[in-house]
């Protein structure tokens, strides 16, 4: 499982990352690797306003749909619209160019509150 | 890995259900499909037995011809779908998996004194080799003419020393074959295989369930429990054409007063935008009224489509109508489509 250092992360296998003053969100290597090939991605629209742990968005895969979690409270600022023509980028390279949704924090403090990369290794690890 | 009919099978193979699909369009895939099941049938009458049974004109069939089939039952429900191979002196039936003790007991029961009906399943391994360099591959790997063999037809022979029954079908829309061997050989087959292709450099994979159910989507084949099943009548699936109606057949009055009267809904393919439609979901007309269910959808990697097979009203099934199918709570823009997206490459 590959694991990027620099990013925090939700038990429900999303990572965020602190790019300036905007949060880049994806999901983690132990979650691509079992959700298999992605083939769609539903994306929230840009200045939606969302909490903290809502869904803001779908990530389908040849198995099955899977919800996608908010890892803080913020007002979303780009989608990767790029995953549209191919989302296969999430599986080849889910902490850059599979990047799926940036937002600015309403609530920068919930960072602390996020996993560090070693607990959610250990964490993923465990299931 | 997934329970699947009592087995272990793999939904893909390291190599990832999408990648599994266009191996086999472009070359080789192998399909470990020994969940599949057996029937023999032989013995004095049994000509007229598997014909009464079954909905395909099977009586013309030559030794070595091979040929689809429905199973109905009194009430043309479809109780499974069928490959039947016409062998010297006996039929062999190969089932779907989670039909094949029904099937085999459906047989038994109404099998004449003199009919013998055998499960030939656990003694035989089957392994289906497809794509478009599957007959080359299986050319170097036999003692006998692979390439020579017409479609729909099989012949026996050795494939890497193992005694084989080969018919030239399958179930993805490529040319290739279906191999029936002795259960103990199926390693030996199987590894033997893609030693061979990998030495002679045909690019070949295991291809896993995910693939195999893309591949016959795409192709425009059903599968049993979802584009039909006992509650479908095979009018309504477009299936009338494996009925041989000139024959008497269990189920036969079911589908000739269907076909009479017509039927209330039809099978028919969508084209989705905006997500990925999957078995069960609903179907609704531009209004928002439900007008039918998904039985399948999934992305289809050739075609590069996000596809679902939906019955509907004989009125909405016209290609070009416009309908929803909604998604995770939300109506997504569909139209219906020709199927199927994939024309086979023996039928161009």
């Amino acid at each position: 499982m590959k694991i990027d250092a620099n990013a925090r992360y939700r038990t429900s296998h999303e990572w965020a990352r602190k790019e300036g003053s905007v949060i880049v969100t994806g999901i983690s290597d132990h979650a691509q690797e079992s959700l298999g090939d992605i083939v769609f991605v539903e994306f929230p629209e840009v200045g939606k306003t969302l909490k903290q742990g809502q869904t803001f968005g779908v990530i389908e895969s040849v198995k099955a749909a899977s919800d996608l979690y908010m890892p803080m409270s913020g007002t979303i600022t780009a989608v990767n619209e790029a995953l549209g023509g191919d989302p296969s980028a999430v599986n080849k390279d889910c902490y850059g160019a599979g990047w799926l949704i940036k937002f600015e924090p309403t609530s920068p403090a919930e960072w602390d509150g996020l996993l560090s990369a070693s607990d959610y290794e250990k964490e993923a690890a465990a299931h | 890995m997934a329970p699947f009919a009592g087995y272990e099978m793999p939904i893909t193979y390291p190599t990832g259900a999408v990648e599994e699909h266009l191996i086999t369009r472009r070359s080789v895939g192998l399909f470990d499909i020994d969940h599949m099941g057996q029937i023999e049938v032989s013995g004095p009458g049994a000509d007229d037995f598997v014909s009464r049974l079954v909905t395909a004109k099977v009586l013309d069939m030559k030794d070595g011809d091979a040929r689809y089939s429905l199973l109905l039952d009194e009430k043309g429900g479809v109780t499974d779908d069928l490959f039947i191979y016409r062998l010297p002196g006996r039929w062999w039936i190969v089932v779907n998996a989670s039909n094949r003790e029904a099937d085999f007991a459906w047989f038994r029961k109404n099998a004449p004194s003199g009919v013998k009906v055998e499960d030939r399943s656990e003694d035989t391994y089957m392994i289906a080799v497809q794509g478009p360099r599957a007959i080359e591959l299986l050319g170097l790997a036999a003692d006998f003419d692979v390439p020579g063999m017409i479609r729909f037809t099989s012949a026996e022979g050795k494939l890497l020393g193992v005694p084989c029954l080969v018919g030239r079908t399958g179930y993805t829309g490529e040319d290739g074959a279906e191999l029936f061997f002795p259960a103990r050989e199926a390693r030996k087959l199987w590894e033997g295989l893609l030693d061979l292709a990998a030495e002679k450099g045909i690019e070949a994979a295991p291809i896993g369930l995910a693939a195999r159910d893309s591949l016959r989507f795409e192709a425009g084949m059903p599968l049993h429990g979802h584009e039909i099943s006992p509650s479908i009548n095979p009018v309504e699936a477009g299936f009338k054409w494996a009925c041989d109606l000139e024959k008497d057949f269990v189920g036969k009055k079911a589908v000739t007063d269907l076909a009479a009267t017509g039927p209330s809904r039809k099978l028919v393919g969508l084209d989705v935008t905006g997500g990925v439609p999957r078995e069960g979901y609903e179907v609704q007309d531009p209004d928002g009224k439900t007008v039918g269910l998904c039985v399948a959808g999934m992305f289809c990697p050739t075609v590069k489509k996000y596809a679902a097979n939906a019955f509907v009203a004989p009125e909405l099934s016209k290609a070009g109508t416009a309908l929803k199918v909604v998604i995770h709570g939300k109506p997504k823009d569909a139209v219906v489509v020709k199927r199927p997206l994939y024309v086979p490459a023996y039928r161009r």
